[in-house]
């Protein structure tokens, strides 16, 4: 099969953008894209949402991006799979280009978190869950990582703090990421005194609700244009895998299945093993999230994630640097957008732009984007092609 | 409002109405047609006994509307003792007092507001610790 490329990226910085609406945010990210791939024109628009019909009282976001861009007449639809909004888009423009019924596919995961507050946003963020027998109950997506997070500590004896390297780690990288929301490093004593959410978790153990959008122009090698100046990178593996919506109809909710199945099916397509990997876009949504997706993929045995992050592990000079450019936790979560905000840090790491965060000699980035608790996992290898 | 929604719910809210399956019989909660464990067709109805213990368990502080005005509350991961788990509310108990393993059962007690001062007051189930009954 012919190579599928990344031709352009583009992103907002991510932040509370009061003045900035939903189609404003989209189309900053889609301009900067559309002009990095060397003004490739798009014939298909995939948005990676996860709740805009909740919190903006806003549904066809295809068309309404399309309009608002300008791009009237092509085909344009939503792509929605709770936190993992942004790796499905990715997943279906990949899929679209592939087959050769569309040559150049736009992908743009977009969220506005700030048009509400409070309960309503718990409330918004509590409809990707098992509503009859979950959110019935009260829960929320981040007591439902502390209930994971609970579980896993008193299985693995985990100490109180032992959870901490992944704020640190994420916070560090962030610092220099000039679109992250937050851009401080911290101090270990700061997580030990952090505010509980819902204990065990406390507010570093989870990432920021946040405004932003990302977008790639996707096309096959063969159709770049003349004037085309980066690096190139291709998507040389792409797999989603499903599970048991509600978590508490998993077998071993301790193991998140979809990270597997999906990351292995990704890393067999690029013909590559683990080792080759460079560096790993986890879903950081929450720090019990990256812990259990280092151990699916297999970069640590069950119940020893942790210990990457604890050990120094997933820094960018670590065996397998994580969240590189802050990730969830410090660049921040834009709900259907943070899949795609991964893909385009990956490709920045690829091309070499990545300044002070820049992982040397980084040839292939593993990125996986999670909806709800691993319910949906979508993983993605980008490959520089030198 | 979602009247219809929690009137077609009731048996599983009220009384924990689930299914065994005829082919494997496993117990299932909630009711799902298709066995999770063989994946043979099961429609069978099964009253689970409400008897179980705490998996995993947290506070919730930051809630959903309708639920914010009992905040902070205590929610768990049940363990049944025919089998399935359960995501509940724990109730008459302080959540300090919780602990992995403890034995609860079930009782029936009000959830949330549904919607305005007009909505109904949705009731189902909560978790309790046993009482020791003679």
């Amino acid at each position: 099969m012919t190579d599928i490329v990344i031709a352009g990226i583009g992103q907002t910085e991510v932040g509370e953008h009061w003045d900035i609406s939903l189609r404003e945010l989209a189309f900053d990210a889609i301009q900067a894209a559309v002009k990095d791939s060397g003004g490739l024109k798009p014939q298909a628009l995939f948005v990676g949402n996860m709740l805009a019909p909740n919190l903006s009282n806003q549904a066809h976001l295809g068309v309404l991006l399309a309009d608002y861009a300008g791009l009237t007449g092509i085909e344009a639809v939503t792509v929605e799979a709770a936190g993992a909004s942004g790796g499905a888009a990715l997943r279906q423009g990949y899929l679209a280009v592939a087959s050769g019924m569309v040559d150049v596919a736009l992908v743009v995961g977009v969220e506005k978190f700030t048009d509400k507050i409070g309960a309503d946003v718990d409330s918004a963020l509590a409809t990707t869950g098992d509503s009859d027998f979950e959110s019935v109950q009260g829960i929320t997506p981040s007591a439902q990582a502390a209930l994971l997070m609970r579980r896993y500590m008193h299985e693995y004896q985990v100490p109180k703090d032992g959870f901490a390297g992944f704020a640190l780690t994420a916070h560090a990288n962030g610092a220099t990421n000039p679109n992250a929301m937050f851009r401080k490093a911290i101090k270990p004593e700061a997580y030990s005194k952090a505010e509980m959410v819902s204990d065990p978790l406390n507010i570093f153990d989870m990432a920021p609700n946040a405004d932003g959008a990302a977008a790639l122009v996707l096309t096959r090698r063969e159709l770049l244009p003349p004037n085309f100046v980066n690096p190139l990178v291709k998507i040389s593996g792409s797999a989603s895998a499903s599970d048991t919506l509600a978590l508490h109809d998993r077998k071993d909710m301790l193991y998140f299945d979809t990270a597997q199945l999906s990351a292995g099916k990704a890393m067999k397509q690029a013909g590559i093993v683990l080792d080759q990997i460079n560096f790993f876009e986890y879903h950081d949504m929450f720090s019990i999230y990256a812990a259990l997706q280092l151990e699916a993929v297999g970069f640590a045995i069950k119940g020893q994630g942790w210990k990457l992050a604890a050990d120094g592990q997933i820094k960018l000079n670590g065996k397998i640097p994580c969240a590189t450019m802050g990730g969830m936790k410090a660049r921040g979560f834009p709900g259907g957008a943070a899949g795609v905000y991964q893909a385009v840090e990956a490709v920045t790491q690829l091309r070499g732009q990545a300044d002070t965060n820049q992982i040397a000699n980084a040839k292939f980035g593993l990125i996986q984007s999670l909806g709800g608790p691993a319910s949906t996992a979508v993983s993605h290898i980008l490959q520089r092609l030198d | 409002m979602e009247i219809p929604r929690h009137w077609r719910l009731k048996q599983q809210r009220y009384s924990l109405v689930g299914e065994v399956c005829p082919h494997c019989d496993y117990k299932i909660f909630p009711p799902r047609d298709v066995c999770p464990n063989c994946g043979d067709e099961a429609k069978e109805l099964y009253s689970f006994s409400g008897k179980g213990e705490v998996y995993s368990y947290t506070t919730v502080y930051e809630a959903p509307t309708g639920f914010d005005t009992n905040a902070p509350y205590t929610v768990a991961l049940v363990k049944l003792e025919e089998g399935p788990m359960i995501t509940a509310q724990l109730t008459d108990v302080d959540n300090s007092a919780v602990e992995i393993g403890m034995p609860v059962e079930m009782v029936t007690r009000k959830m949330k507001n549904d919607g305005d001062e007009r909505g109904v007051i949705v009731y189902g189930y909560k978790f309790r610790p046993t009482l020791n009954h003679t």
